[in-house]
């Protein structure tokens, strides 16, 4: 029993005690090896990554009465979290240093939230879900604060607290509306019950908090407001890491909690995931056009993102959470590849966070604006990268749903959406380099440039060969 | 015994060849050598196409297949019939000829202009070839991007305008396409394009699918009223660009409507031919009004496209209407071959005739008719080659221009005696906008120093001339090879549109 319980918790057990070792520790080693923290982190989570692929399997293991799960769902969500979080460290660290932000406690904190992203994966209980929330959402707070001579940066973790925290709220009290109706915190006993009652007026209430708190987390609208001024405000570093795994553990949340738990309930949730597709996508799409940040800009894009993802959701069968799934993956990794643009040129004393900023780019750097094309275009949904097959797989399913209408809507939208992608490589291309803001564009390091190839590689070859990827999707979903 | 993937090879090749090109970033002669010769094997590669080709049947030849996507039963299927293998020879015979242009006008990042040309060869192979209706789409839609980088960067004063707002109108056309796929998959769960063709459609979702590639097809062909883009995207593109935009990817457009739009939901076709036919000739004759009164040498040819792609339109359902009338298939069936030859022949002549304006452009700087006069003074051969491509645009007898419109007009004169009257106005009106800017462009006086200055064409522009004036002259001459090519077909894709689908 011992054995298997260390099995099945073995990844979350790795990134706990190497984030209390490394709170330790960097204080003994932070003066003298400034790399060590870093260097540390990264071998942790590689080697939590390796854990999981070495004891990957798609059958469900649960563990203390049902509160914790691991399943192929589970993993399949984690190792993309670790993955995101990997680079996300590694294309930050410069930025940090530059800004004098880099101290352990950021990777410390860094390591907590993927904590609290990874029970949320695999939480199959209202409680756990909740503790994996708040680990998650508390550090990330306080990374963002970090940078603690910046207006901004304390402006937007003060914002992305309280309303944080009030969706929070929202949710646990929808959580207790459910768990007054149905007496259970469990999910798989939710479910159970569900499917067999008939519906209440409590239930609804409790539905629509829960709903609530889940689009304030996804950062729909029309609750998307902070999204793009955190954002902005956030030192790029941590943007960088704010807008990919953490977006996958919002995937996690609503999965386990809308699908495992309350799917029963699907007539009453999807009418209102509709009215939250359809306004997201249209607030990504239509206000991004107004943007001259471009970190503002590819927020209001995640807006839209989020649109699709609840596109898959709302189809209420399991090729479209599926489909969802991919999204939210490729989802991160196109917006880490865009981060890290940002990141790649912004100097000590620049930040290369306007549009105008990339002038030229094209002939100052033609790699990175080749990164940046590949990245845009996906975002954009063009073929063949695998942004595309994000998109595709998410109408398919919307329109095997029955859905033909919304899926028509969901393209117009992405063809509004397509101007503003397309303006960034205007800019890059066709725009000759402004004289003042000649900053030199070549890369810093040499993690920046091949980690950014890699993203680049990954996301056209992923287009070219989505096969094995949606296989995997699709089977874990099914298992 | 496994057939030599040819298709494959067709689309590979120039891919893999242009991102060889875009490596030689410090040798641009280099680049310019290795894309002309790949572009030319890969044409002489295409041949292979035309010898190994079965005229008597109308079944898809060359088929590569294999799984692509499984979860989503998308297939890498390949495959050519009668109505798409001359478009695909016709796409690697351009190619080489606008790298071959571009030889000398372009300074600046030339292996990048050498690359993208290359790239999209294998493209547009891609889109003619493509039996999926993911692969197809893929392929439609990843062409806009080298094509938007292209008159982006290389293009004229209003380059930006022209290029966002090329992208967004055809993006905004092909989405309904896609939406259009995915629901005939949800019935069917295949992306075959065969299987599209075959399953049984309900009325409503037949015109509602109708109009969706209407949308897709209208936009990229472009036809009244969602022409607007093609004007300012030839006006601003480099020659190569505008070559390839008139010559092949306007094609896609028709091809788009062979391919899905009459086979897939012949009912619906047969319900709003009318509005169809009504866009073609509001396009053949206002357009080519239009194109009477521009200004620049390269709108008026532009305009001319859209008028002459209005007959292609008009060729492809022109047969319910003959059918309505006579019920006389032969008739259908030489409507549908004029516009087929219409469109390799507009191929022809809409490449010379851009590559025409480029070779004046390179001197002078200035497409501007009023800036011209008198060419014929100082170069004499051009003057001959630009007449005759002239007389080819206005339908001369003897020159591509007039097989097929001959053909559409006559069996225009089956389905009505109206539309045949209003079709067969352009063969004055396109003979008035096409001798008149020669008129004004060639002969006359020499009007200023810079005419007088200009040389005459030298022995590239020769030789890029001469085979085109080769190809238009034999085309119009001897049609019989590419009509033999494409009977079989043409006679399959009647009966598919005179199939009831009504389940």
């Amino acid at each position: 029993m011992m054995d298997m319980m260390l099995q099945v918790l073995a990844p979350e057990l790795l990134i706990l005690i190497a984030a209390m070792t490394l709170l330790v520790g960097d204080t003994f080693w932070g003066h003298r090896y400034k790399a060590l923290t870093f260097q540390l982190t990264l071998v942790s989570i590689a080697l939590t990554a390796l854990v999981i692929l070495a004891s990957f399997s798609t059958t469900s293991v649960q563990l203390f009465n049902g509160a914790f799960i691991r399943d192929g769902v589970a993993d399949v969500l984690k190792l993309s979290m670790l993955f995101m979080t990997f680079f996300a460290f590694l294309f930050a660290r410069d930025y940090l240093v530059q800004r004098n932000i880099e101290r352990g406690e950021y990777y410390v904190l860094g390591l907590l939230s993927l904590l609290g992203m990874m029970v949320l994966a695999s939480s199959y209980d209202m409680v756990t879900l909740f503790m994996g929330l708040e680990i998650m959402s508390l550090a990330l707070y306080a990374m963002i604060a970090m940078q603690k001579d910046s207006g901004f940066a304390i402006e937007s973790a003060m914002k992305y607290f309280v309303l944080g925290a009030m969706a929070t709220g929202l949710l646990l009290y929808g959580m207790t509306l459910v768990y007054g109706n149905v007496g259970s915190l469990q999910l798989a006993t939710i479910y159970q019950t569900l499917a067999t009652t008939e519906e209440s007026l409590v239930l609804s209430l409790g539905l629509v908090f829960i709903l609530v708190g889940l689009a304030f987390k996804f950062g729909a609208a029309p609750f998307h407001n902070w999204v793009p001024d955190v954002y902005h405000g956030s030192p790029t570093g941590i943007t960088l890491f704010l807008s990919s795994a953490p977006k996958i553990a919002a995937f996690a949340l609503m999965f386990r909690l809308l699908i495992e738990g309350l799917e029963a309930a699907l007539m009453q949730w999807q009418s209102i995931l509709i009215i939250l597709a359809i306004l997201s996508l249209v607030v990504g799409n239509v206000i991004a056009i107004a943007q001259t940040n471009l970190k503002r800009m590819l927020a209001y894009s995640t807006i839209s993102h989020m649109g699709f993802i609840l596109l898959g959701f709302l189809t209420g069968n399991v090729g479209g959470y599926a489909a969802a799934m991919f999204y939210v993956v490729i989802y991160a990794l196109m917006s880490l590849g865009g981060f890290a643009v940002i990141v790649a040129l912004s100097r000590k004393g620049f930040e290369a966070d306007n549009i105008a900023d990339l002038a030229g780019l094209g002939k100052r750097n033609p790699v990175l604006a080749l990164t940046m094309l590949v990245i845009v275009l996906s975002m954009a949904g063009i073929p063949p990268f695998v942004g595309f097959y994000a998109k595709l797989v998410v109408l398919t399913e919307v329109v095997e749903a029955g859905l033909t209408w919304l899926a028509v809507f969901a393209v117009v939208m992405s063809v509004i959406g397509a101007y503003y992608y397309l303006r960034v490589i205007k800019v890059m291309y066709f725009d000759q380099p402004a004289e003042e803001n000649a900053h030199n564009a070549d890369f810093a390091n040499a993690s920046l440039r091949y980690g950014l190839i890699l993203v680049a590689t990954l996301v056209l070859m992923l287009g070219i060969l989505p096969d094995g990827l949606l296989t995997l999707f699709n089977d874990v979903m099914m298992y | 015994m496994t057939q030599f993937p040819l298709l494959s090879a067709l689309i590979w090749l120039p891919i893999l060849s242009g991102l060889l090109v875009l490596m030689m970033r410090h040798q641009p002669n280099l680049a310019k050598q290795f894309a002309l010769w790949s572009s030319v094997l890969v044409f002489i590669l295409s041949l292979g196409l035309y010898t190994g080709f079965d005229n008597t049947t109308a079944q898809m030849q060359f088929v590569e297949q294999a799984s692509w996507i499984s979860a989503f039963n998308i297939q890498y299927f390949l495959g050519v019939d009668g109505l798409s293998m001359p478009l695909v020879i016709l796409t690697t015979f351009t190619t080489v000829l606008a790298v071959w242009s571009a030889f000398d006008c372009i300074k600046e990042r030339v292996e990048q202009y050498m690359a993208a040309f290359l790239i999209m060869n294998g493209i547009m192979v891609g889109v003619f070839s493509a039996l999926d209706a993911v692969l197809f789409y893929v392929f439609w839609e990843v062409l806009l991007v080298p094509m938007f980088l292209v008159i982006g960067q290389w293009g004229g004063q209003r380059r930006v305008y022209a290029t966002i707002k090329f992208f967004l109108y055809t993006f905004l056309g092909s989405v309904f396409m896609l939406i259009a796929f995915l629901y005939m998959y949800s019935q069917i769960g295949s992306f075959s394009l065969l299987d599209f063709q075959a399953m049984p459609l309900g009325f409503t979702a037949q015109i509602l699918i109708f109009l969706a590639f209407l949308i897709a097809f209208a936009v990229k062909i472009p036809m009244f009223p969602v022409h607007t883009w093609l004007p300012d995207a030839h006006v601003e593109a480099p020659t190569a660009g505008s070559v390839v935009l008139a010559a092949i990817m306007l094609k896609m457009g028709g091809y788009g409507f062979v391919r899905l739009s009459l086979p897939m939901a012949p009912d619906a076709a047969n319900e709003l031919d009318w509005l169809v036919i009504s866009l073609s000739i509001i396009a053949i004759v206002y357009i080519s009004v239009i194109a009477m009164v521009q200004k620049d040498m390269k709108k008026l040819v532009a305009y001319s496209s859209i008028a002459h792609m209005g007959f292609v339109t008009l060729g492809m359902f022109l047969l319910y209407g003959i059918l309505r009338n006579t019920g006389e298939v032969q008739g259908a069936i030489m409507g549908l071959e004029g516009a087929m030859i219409q469109m390799i022949s507009h191929g022809l002549i809409s490449a010379a005739m851009f590559l025409a304006i480029g070779v004046m452009y390179d001197r002078m700087h200035t497409r501007e008719i009023s800036a011209y006069g008198g060419v014929v003074n100082t170069m004499p051969v051009f003057a001959v080659f630009v007449l005759l491509f002239a007389m080819a645009n206005a339908g001369l007898p003897g020159t591509s221009g007039f097989v097929g419109e001959f053909m559409v007009i006559l069996a225009a004169f089956k389905s009505n005696f109206w539309i045949a009257l209003a079709a067969a106005t352009t063969l004055i009106l396109g003979a008035a906008y096409t001798l008149w800017m020669v008129k004004r462009v060639i002969f006359g006086d020499v009007v200023n120093h810079h005419v007088a200055e200009l040389s005459d064409l030298n022995r590239r522009e020769f030789a890029i001339m001469s085979i085109l004036a080769v190809a238009v002259v034999a085309l119009g001459f001897y049609p019989a090879p590419v009509m033999d090519i494409m009977h079989a077909s043409v006679a399959h894709l009647v009966e598919q549109a005179m199939t009831s689908k009504l389940p």
